[in-house]
Order: structure tokens, then C-alpha cells, then sequence
């Protein structure tokens, strides 16, 4: 069909033109209003998420640090429309998510690749499920893979792969179909804590260069401090918004800023707001 | 020094020839009688002497075999898929399934020749019988079997229902499948053969059955061997075709020889 490959080609350019537009203010893009979630178990209801409201504008970067069993996750889960929510509702761009939000990309702590795949048809699975035009995104995805350094392994299975490298995939898949949003669930969490410094400063370079909006859960305060424009800190079960605080350390940031003193005030304010729920204690 | 490699190929090849060398010469000495145990080269001469029989047969078996194995496999993946993802079908099918294989399914065989007839059809049905359940509960365990976050991140793309099935669920349990059909193929082949036990007018079964009442041994046991041959070369196969088709699986399966405890 011809009018696939234009109506994709074409959405493409309206997503860029509309984000090259207003400069400065920030449109809130994710609202999520008093989201809550509860499970039904044996024992009677669990609280998972207590009712949670979360604002993100448009191409900022938000983060969530807390405690393990928070709802970070759960949260991020109901963003993304793959949980409904027991109370509340959540709207993207206007619209709400009431199934998968299709404009959207997902990094999950594990790659999540489907190992049946070589690396490329691993990354352009968005594509094929959204029937996008492939020669078009294959040229986007070459590139992406370019970006994080995977020139030359294309034609790799995942199995072939390190596990940074098998992450870096799995950031290309969530960016190829060009989501306006993207929602990463402790994405660097298994990695050794130099291809996380690595992987940290590439999705800087990524999100400034391709302008995304940016939902990122972490359980690192230090992470979420160099890479947020805003981080969010949540309370232990059932979850709840404790404290946001915004970062202002200029970008682009490099490590040094993780030596600065104004990067060490943002970790400790995080820290102590964790130690008066009693998540970090003092000896 | 001899390789690892060669290893593998030189040392059970010593105990079977070893193994031979001790029956022909026991054959030779007389130990045994004939008729009983014939000798290893007689075997050979007899077998080769009627290779277009014993050929002509086995392609008989052979055909009864992959019919039977065919409709497995048909049959087998769809209604694997059925138990798990359609509960009341599950609930109302599979304590049957499970029943079914209480019964030895050879004693149904006689049952299945009455229902219909000497013919190709009762065999194939026969092997099919067999072969059929370790490829349904294969199925169903490798397409229950998958990550949910490997679903969601086809579903956070828009993945419809069958999109899922074709992109994330089979694919994900075709290792499993394959596992189901190696062991169903060498199943179907002991279907076709009873079948023949029991009414046949050629087929291996029938050849095998001639042979023991004309006192013929040796070309019994050339019918052994044909039938060791037909296993090797099916199981070899299917080898073949998984290779082919999951390359990336069999690279990561363990190898013979692999310590278990050992790190990669």
C-alpha cells in the first residue's frame, strides 16, 4: 500500500515539527490523576500504589527513586497503559490511555530481547508490529545502533552479545519507531557500574539530540540526580509521592558535575528525605 | 594425543567394534546356534542379498511413520496452544489428555484396525496415537512458558492478540516443540511397527514377523537394523531441521561433554 509508507513518513515530520515549535514552556505531555492500584489476593487487597498524581511536561526528564515495592514500576506499568489502574486515569498528549500507548518506548531492567531475533529485526520489532514503512526505519535504526557504538553487529543474536551491549539494543528498539515518550524501568540496573556511567551519559546525548520525554525509574540517586530535570522521590508500600525536586545543573552535563558541589547537595537533599521515612538509616 | 574430538568418535566406536568381533567369533565357534544368533557378517550377506526387499519395506514404515508424525504435529502444537490460552477448554480437555495416557496406547491398536481397516489409515492413525502427546504438552508448556515483559514490549508497541502469537509466543516455544518432536518421531516409528505386528501385508512389521516364522534370523536381524537406521536418520533430521530453523538455539544448548557446574 502506498499510502502506509506516506502516512508514516509523514508523522515522522509532524512529531518534529511539532516539537520544534513552542521553545521554553513545557507542555505537560504524561498526566497521570490520582492513579492507584490495589491487588486482590488470598489474604484480602493489597496496596501496591496508593493514589498518585505525576506530571511530566514535554522533553523533560523525570525520575523516580525509592525504596524496592514502592509502585515505581507499577506506576510506570499504568503509564504505559499495560495495567489499568484501579482508580484514577492517565492522559498523554490529551488522550486517555485506556490500552498499550502506542507512542511510547519501553527499556525494562532486563533486555527483553527476543533471542530468536538478529540484533537489527530486533530493534525494528516496533516497526514491523506498527506496519511502518521498513526500509525508512531501517535506515533510522542503522543509525541508532551506530549512536551506541553496534556498527558491525547487526547480524548478531542476542546470545553473542554482552549484557551492555544487549541493553544498548534494547534502547534502539524503544527509540526506533521515533516515540515522542520514553519509559525505562531500572534500565542500567544490571550493569557493572562502568558501562552504567557509559549508558548514562549516551541516553543524555540521546534524549538532548532526539528531544524525548523521559519517565525513568532507578533505585541509584546519583543517576537519577545526573540525568533528571526533575526527580521524584517515593515512599515505601503502597507508594506514594513523597517529594519532587528539580535539578537545575546545566546541561550538557558531563561526569565532572558528578564531583561538583551542587551535585552532591541534590543527593544528599534525596538521602535525607529517604532516611526521615526511615529507608536509609543512619548508624 | 589424540584430540578431544577424535575422542568422541574413537572411543564408542572401539566398543562396538569390539562388541561385534565377540558375537561373530561366538557365532563362528558355534556358542550359539544359528538360528538363535547368527553371525555378524551373515547377517550383512543376508541383508544385502535382499536389500530391495528390506528397502522396499522399510519405505512402507517409513511412510506410516511421517504420516503418523505429521498429523502429531498438526494436531499436537494447535491443541497445545488451545490448553493454555482458552481455560474452559483446558479445564474440560486436558484431565481427559492426561486419563488418555493411562492407557497403553498399543492395546487401543487392535480397536483402531476394526475401526478402520488394514490399511494405510489405521496405521498412520496408530503412529499418530503414539507419537502425538509429548508434542501437545511441549507446546503448551513452551507457549505458557515466556517472560511476561517479553510480551509487553511487543504489546507497549501495539501488538495485536495474533501478533503476539506469531511474534512472541511461538517463535519463544519452538525450542520446546522441537524438544516434543524428537521424541515423538522416534515414537511414531514404534506405532507404525505395532501396527504392522498386528495386521500388515508389508511394512517392516510384516517383514519382521516372515522372517521369525521362516525361521530366517538373519534377515530378522537385517530388519532390526533397517529399523535402527530409520530412527538414526529421523532423529538426525530433526537435528537437521532445528539447526536450520533455531540457529540461535542450538548454539546455546548444552553440549555433550558440558560440566553443568562449570561457568560458561
Amino acid at each position: 500500500m502506498i499510502s502506509d509508507g506516506a502516512s508514516s513518513g509523514m508523522s515522522v515530520r509532524t512529531r518534529e515539527a511539532a516539537i520544534a515549535q513552542p521553545d521554553g514552556a513545557l507542555q505537560p505531555l504524561v498526566e497521570a490523576i490520582e492513579v492507584s492500584k490495589r491487588y486482590r489476593t488470598q489474604d484480602g487487597t493489597i496496596a501496591a500504589l496508593d493514589p498518585v498524581t505525576l506530571v511530566i511536561g514535554e522533553r523533560e526528564f523525570t525520575s523516580i527513586v525509592g525504596p524496592s515495592g514502592c509502585g515505581k514500576s507499577t506506576l510506570m506499568r499504568i503509564v504505559a497503559g499495560l495495567l489499568p489502574p484501579t482508580s484514577g486515569s492517565v492522559r498523554i498528549g490529551g488522550v486517555t490511555v485506556d490500552r498499550p500507548y502506542v507512542g511510547a518506548g519501553i527499556v525494562f531492567q532486563d533486555p527483553t530481547l527476543y533471542e530468536w531475533r538478529r540484533v537489527l529485526e530486533n530493534v525494528l520489532l516496533p516497526v514491523e508490529i506498527q506496519r511502518l514503512d521498513r526500509a525508512v526505519f531501517r535506515r533510522r535504526a542503522l543509525e541508532l545502533l551506530d549512536l551506541v557504538g553496534l556498527t558491525g553487529f547487526e547480524r548478531k543474536y542476542p546470545f553473542e552479545l554482552s549484557g551492555g551491549m544487549r541493553q544498548r539494543v534494547a534502547l534502539c528498539r524503544a527509540l526506533v519507531h521515533d516515540p515522542p515518550l520514553l519509559l525505562m524501568d531500572e534500565p542500567f540496573a544490571a550493569l557493572d557500574a562502568l558501562s552504567r556511567e557509559q549508558m548514562n551519559l549516551e541516553l543524555q546525548d540521546l534524549c538532548s539530540r532526539q528531544r524525548k520525554t523521559v519517565l525513568f525509574i532507578t533505585h541509584s540517586i546519583p543517576e537519577a540526580v545526573f540525568l533528571s530535570d526533575c526527580v521524584v522521590v517515593m515512599s515505601a508500600r503502597p507508594g506514594r509521592i513523597g517529594a519532587t525536586i528539580p535539578i537545575a545543573l546545566p546541561r550538557p552535563r558531563t561526569l565532572d558535575v558528578l564531583g561538583t558541589s551542587e551535585f552532591g547537595r541534590y543527593t544528599s537533599e534525596i538521602r535525607s528525605i529517604l532516611a526521615s521515612w526511615g529507608v536509609l538509616r543512619a548508624r | 594425543m589424540i584430540s578431544t574430538r577424535a575422542r568422541a568418535w574413537l572411543y564408542p566406536l572401539t566398543t562396538v567394534t569390539v562388541l561385534l568381533a565377540v558375537w561373530e567369533l561366538a557365532a563362528r565357534l558355534g556358542w550359539v546356534p544359528r538360528y538363535l544368533l547368527p553371525s555378524v557378517s551373515g547377517i550383512v550377506v543376508r541383508t544385502v542379498e535382499l536389500r530391495a526387499l528390506v528397502l522396499r519395506e522399510l519405505m512402507v514404515t517409513l511412510w506410516e511413520t511421517l504420516l503418523g508424525f505429521g498429523l502429531s504435529v498438526v494436531v499436537g502444537v494447535p491443541l497445545g496452544f488451545a490448553l493454555v490460552s482458552w481455560r474452559a477448554f483446558n479445564q474440560a480437555v486436558y484431565p481427559l489428555l492426561i486419563g488418555s495416557q493411562v492407557v497403553p496406547k498399543v492395546a487401543l491398536a487392535p480397536l483402531f484396525l476394526l475401526w478402520f481397516g488394514f490399511g494405510l489409515t489405521a496405521k498412520m492413525l496408530i503412529a499418530f496415537l503414539v507419537a502425538f502427546f509429548p508434542i501437545v504438552i511441549n507446546s503448551a508448556v513452551g507457549l505458557a512458558s515466556i517472560e511476561p515483559e517479553k510480551l509487553d514490549v511487543a504489546r507497549a508497541a501495539g501488538a495485536s492478540r495474533l501478533q503476539l502469537f506469531w511474534l512472541a509466543r511461538l517463535p519463544n516455544a519452538l525450542p520446546m516443540i522441537f524438544a516434543g518432536m524428537k521424541v515423538s518421531i522416534t515414537l511414531a516409528v514404534v506405532g507404525a511397527l505395532v501396527a504392522e505386528f498386528i495386521a500388515a501385508e508389508n511394512g517392516i512389521g510384516r517383514l519382521l514377523l516372515n522372517a521369525n516364522g521362516n525361521m530366517d534370523t538373519e534377515l530378522l536381524f537385517g530388519g532390526i537394523l533397517a529399523l535402527v537406521a530409520l530412527g538414526v536418520v529421523l532423529y538426525l533430521a530433526m537435528e537437521a531441521a532445528e539447526r536450520l530453523l533455531l540457529p540461535w538455539h542450538i548454539s546455546q544448548r548444552v553440549q555433550p561433554g558440558t560440566r553443568l557446574d562449570a561457568a560458561p
